[in-house]
């Protein structure tokens, strides 16, 4: 196979795309102009005013476009181009597990009798909705090793905010206060943001020469007044700590939980489990390794699995499963009665519709699937690296750790940007060009000029093979000219922006007329 | 692959896993089965719920049966909107960070008030997202009031998320329906952060805000209210009556019931907030070239760039809800919107005047409403309920299952969906239900009553 040729090198000439301007649904308002028809009204007719008194109604409608159908779709079409999106090409975010979503399970989400069930319906004739949660539950349950699962978190951080709340509420039973927890210098940022939230103040803990948890400084800094250690395992350089039952053993004997953040759960599914870990409270992001599409930003769903001891002490509503007697069928609740529960974190049941999805997605894997799943994910997270390495990446962009990584790994931009004079984001930018989302930059914070490359299973040996080609041929480039990396991306809808200028004066609403 | 790698086995690559903590055993899942058969196993599910195409609904409290058109399938559906992450690289973003700053201007528009948000998880997390930006520009205040008309769901999270911000959460009673103005402003001292209204309330009366404001701006204290977006059309916008917060659930905006979620809540406020707000915030930018584009603006805010310091710990939130949501006001369109909400407001009052007219159902209380409204049943609610299921129909919302003071509540939603005809057959069926409960309770009552009689 002929390498494809490679892209401009220049903004000479614009691009279609580029030529477009952008305009909202706002500027193509023409009054008069309207999509949607109401039904009838088949009422009598009162005076609205005689129904709320005239102070509290609205005087001046909101300035809503008027806009056609064949006008919305047109505009939103047109938009959705301006988009790079997973079905269109490799998407290697680190962290964030891009991988393929089966257009089952959009379809098992649309059915009527989930799409158009309303939460409030009585359990008693949703029989089907509580059964799908009560299975999915059992199935993380085992996937966790953890045997208590709540769905209610609406998002990773959610069940991040959750897990802590949770350890509050289990020291709090035994007459304890803690005020801090230990995150790691690699966690996720929303880690310490959550910990926070919660009311506790962060310690961060170092990472040692392997890229695990530096056990000495752990070892210093745990005391009865540690709350929790939040990990992620493999960690955020793709590394598994290989002393987890040692940590495990430090901080429990200190009375700490140990909360597992599920983000990269899609490298050890069927193969590793964090409840065998040691782990008393871990989330799960249905969007990461359950196949939930990301949607640009959601909808996610991050359910909580939790230890015996801290299973009191999960958010209501619970699922419940009641035995039918003499082998009828067995019925599903609603349980609201748990004295200890730290209450409720949403609205309803959760994210349902999610729910739905990653069902489907565990069902149609089965137990062999996911452990497949993990391995090729493992698998192609290491041929990448290898393939790079075997480049002048692996002189420019050397790996931060070298240790075989599962299914992530971390590069370091500074050998190139001390020697080719070109940054991490540059890099990232031009890739752009070549058709490639970016990998995550700049993140673990502990590495200087970071790329961290998430491959998932759903990458083939072929597109893995263009990736690396490319960051490849991006190297060479910067060594002809760094200018041409500078300048990149030339081809994208729109060229680099001044992010800078936005958050000085932001510019957060369309402009009234 | 693995020559590449230079190992022997895929086994190899998991070696970092201690021997002991590795599976040594399949999971104990169902094994894998083929797309027709996932596709029937999960139809067998879904069959088994009595969705709103079975029952007519007239279930609301929070999540309502709105048509949701065509066009926001169509294009939600779209690879591009469906499946890209969150905006980080913008120039390949432009289409998704475009759809936010769009939202955030329907979404100021609605609620009258200058800055949004993208969106957050959806309403009753939205307002304890607001307690936690009140505490953080209330320095040092602790004590956050809400309505007892707030959605019970709203301060149930309120209060799990208090005990992590080391607030107090009091309440204030209900009086003929509305918040009882008294009873909060008595509620109100000088370390009280916030106070939470909902409008219309949780019974459906539509709220002074104007004069709740008022009451929490003496003390010093933040106005939040959390308000149904489509009540917005005809009813004032919270910007106008001085509240400093509006949140809201979304659903109502273009998104299907779904049992509960996804749907999205959205996050309004003063200019002076803009800095605290919680969640993603696109704004315009200029390229290299001068074009006009969007971008995450004020990202210093944000988790992954502040950690500890940051604003709130949402990553992940509602992205493709929010598309549906402004898809959705887009279609309905500037007088589309305010025609719904008439349309709503008459229907309602229809509905109201109808249902309390029945035999042994009586209004909850006079306040005015919008598009739900609560009324007293003379039998058990519960097996009204039954009963009225028994003829197709979800009759409304109990409130007994919130309320211990309204065990005899219902609350009764309308939408666009509800036609005159359903709200008849409602009707007629509310007044056989409550005919037929009667009975049966009589029946029981006289069996009790010979049957003590043998006893005795």
């Amino acid at each position: 196979m002929s390498n494809p040729p490679s892209p401009p090198t220049a903004a000479d000439v614009p691009t279609p795309q580029q030529r477009e301007p952008a305009v909202t649904i706002y500027e193509r308002s023409v009054e008069g102009r309207r999509a949607a028809t109401m039904p009838p009204l088949d009422v009598p007719v009162r005076e609205l005013a005689d129904l709320i008194p005239p102070r509290l109604l609205r005087e001046t409608p909101a300035a809503l476009p008027e806009v056609s159908e064949p006008e919305i779709v047109r505009h939103y079409s047109r938009l959705s181009r301006r988009n790079f999106d997973l079905d269109t090409g490799p998407y290697p975010l680190g962290s964030c597990t891009m991988k393929h979503n089966p257009r089952l399970n959009e379809r098992v989400a649309a059915l009527p009798g989930h799409a158009r069930l309303h939460p409030a319906q009585d359990p008693k004739r949703a029989q089907g909705a509580l059964e799908l949660m009560w299975r999915l539950e059992r199935a993380l349950a085992e996937i966790t090793g953890l045997a208590n699962v709540s769905l209610q978190p609406s998002a990773g951080s959610h069940g991040e905010l959750a897990g802590l709340l949770l350890t509050r509420a289990y020291h709090g039973d035994r007459g304890e206060q803690r005020s801090k927890v230990l995150t790691p210098d690699t966690s996720h940022g929303t880690n310490p943001a959550t910990v926070t939230m919660a009311g506790y103040e962060v310690v961060k803990v170092a990472t040692d020469v392997r890229g695990g948890v530096d056990l000495d400084d752990l070892r210093a800094k745990l005391n009865e007044d540690i709350a929790s250690l939040m990990l992620t395992n493999p960690n955020t350089l793709g590394l598994f700590d290989e002393n987890i039952a040692e940590i495990a053993a430090l901080v429990h004997g200190k009375g700490g939980t140990l909360y597992y953040d599920g983000a990269n759960l899609n490298a050890i599914m069927g193969r590793s489990r964090p409840g065998d870990m040691g782990f008393d409270i871990c989330h799960l992001n249905l969007h990461k390794s359950f196949s939930q599409p990301h949607g640009g930003g959601g909808p996610g769903a991050g359910p909580i699995a939790v230890s015996d001891r801290i299973a009191p002490y999960l958010p209501v509503p619970r699922v419940v499963r009641r035995e039918g007697e003499n082998g009828s069928t067995p019925r599903f609740e609603l349980d609201h009665e748990a004295p200890e529960s730290i209450g409720r974190l949403r609205g309803f049941q959760g994210n349902f519709g999610v729910f739905v999805r990653s069902y489907a997605y565990i069902r149609s894997l089965g137990a062999d699937g996911l452990r497949d799943a993990s391995e090729t994910a493992v698998l192609n997270a290491n041929y990448l690296l290898a393939r790079l390495r075997a480049g002048s990446a692996g002189r420019l962009l050397p790996v931060a750790f070298d240790r075989l990584p599962m299914h992530e790994f971390v590069l370091s931009g500074a050998p190139a940007k001390r020697e080719l004079r070109v940054k991490t984001l540059d890099i990232a930018k031009r890739l752009l060009d070549y058709g490639f989302h970016p990998p995550t930059i700049y993140f673990p914070l502990l590495v200087d000029e970071a790329l961290m490359f998430e491959p998932t299973e759903t990458e083939t040996r072929e597109s893995l093979d263009q990736l690396a080609d490319a960051v490849e041929a991006i190297l060479a480039e910067a060594e002809r000219d760094p200018a041409i990396l500078h300048e990149a991306p030339y081809t994208t809808p729109v060229r680099r922006l001044d992010e800078a200028a936005a958050s000085r004066r932001p510019v957060v609403r369309q402009r009234r007329a | 692959m693995l020559e590449e790698i230079g190992v022997e086995s895929v086994e190899e690559l998991f070696a970092a896993i201690p021997a002991d903590l590795r599976l040594d055993r399949p999971l104990e899942l169902p094994d894998g089965i083929s797309e027709t058969e996932c596709f029937d196993d999960l139809a067998s599910l879904a069959e088994r719920n009595a969705d709103a195409d079975a029952e007519t609904c007239f279930l609301g409290a929070g999540i309502y049966d709105h048509y949701v058109p065509a066009i926001v399938d169509a294009i939600t559906q779209r690879s591009e909107f469906l499946t890209p992450y969150t905006p980080y690289q913008p120039e390949v973003s432009q289409g998704g960070l475009q759809v936010m700053f769009e939202f955030q201007t329907a979404i100021s528009e609605l609620t009258g008030l200058p800055v949004a948000n993208a969106s957050l998880y959806e309403g009753p997390s939205s307002v304890a997202s607001a307690a936690y930006l009140a505490l953080g520009a209330t320095k040092g205040r602790k004590r956050l009031v809400v309505s007892r008309g707030l959605h019970p769901h709203s301060r149930e999270t309120l209060r799990t998320y208090a005990r992590g911000f080391g607030a107090e959460v009091v309440e204030a009673g209900l009086e003929g329906g509305l918040t009882d103005r008294d009873a909060l402003a008595e509620a109100i001292d000088e370390d009280t952060a916030a106070v939470f209204v909902q409008s219309p309330n949780f019974l459906g009366g539509v709220e002074d805000l104007e004069a709740l404001a008022a009451a929490a701006h003496e003390r010093g204290a933040l106005a939040v209210a959390s308000v149904d977006p489509i009540s917005l059309a005809v009813l004032r916008p919270p910007g106008e009556c001085g509240i400093d917060v509006a949140v809201g659930e979304g659903q109502p905006l273009g998104n299907r019931l779904d049992y509960g979620g996804p749907s999205f809540g959205f996050f309004a406020a003063t200019e002076e907030h803009l800095r605290r707000m919680p969640g993603r915030i696109a704004g315009e930018a200029t390229d290299a070239d001068g074009r006009r584009g969007f971008v995450l603006a004020l990202q210093t805010r944000e988790q992954h760039i502040r950690r500890e310091k940051a604003t709130h710990n949402i990553c992940t939130s509602q992205a493709l809800n929010a598309l549906a949501g402004v898809i959705y006001l887009s279609w309905l369109g500037r007088r589309g919107f305010v025609e719904l909400g008439e349309l709503l407001a008459q229907r309602t009052a229809y509905a109201r005047d109808r249902l309390a007219a029945v035999a042994g159902v009586e209004v909850l209380h006079d306040a005015p409403v919008f598009r739900e409204f609560g009324l007293r049943l003379a039998e058990p609610v519960p097996a009204v309920l039954d009963r009225c299921a028994g003829e197709g129909l979800a009759a409304g919302y109990w409130l007994g299952r919130e309320y211990a003071e309204y065990q005899d509540g219902l609350l009764v939603a309308i939408t666009e969906r509800r036609s005159k005809d359903d709200i008849d057959r409602l009707a007629d069926a509310l007044e056989r239900a409550i005919t037929e409960a009667h009975r049966a309770q009589a029946r029981d009552t006289r069996k009790n009553a010979s049957q003590a009689g043998v006893e005795a």
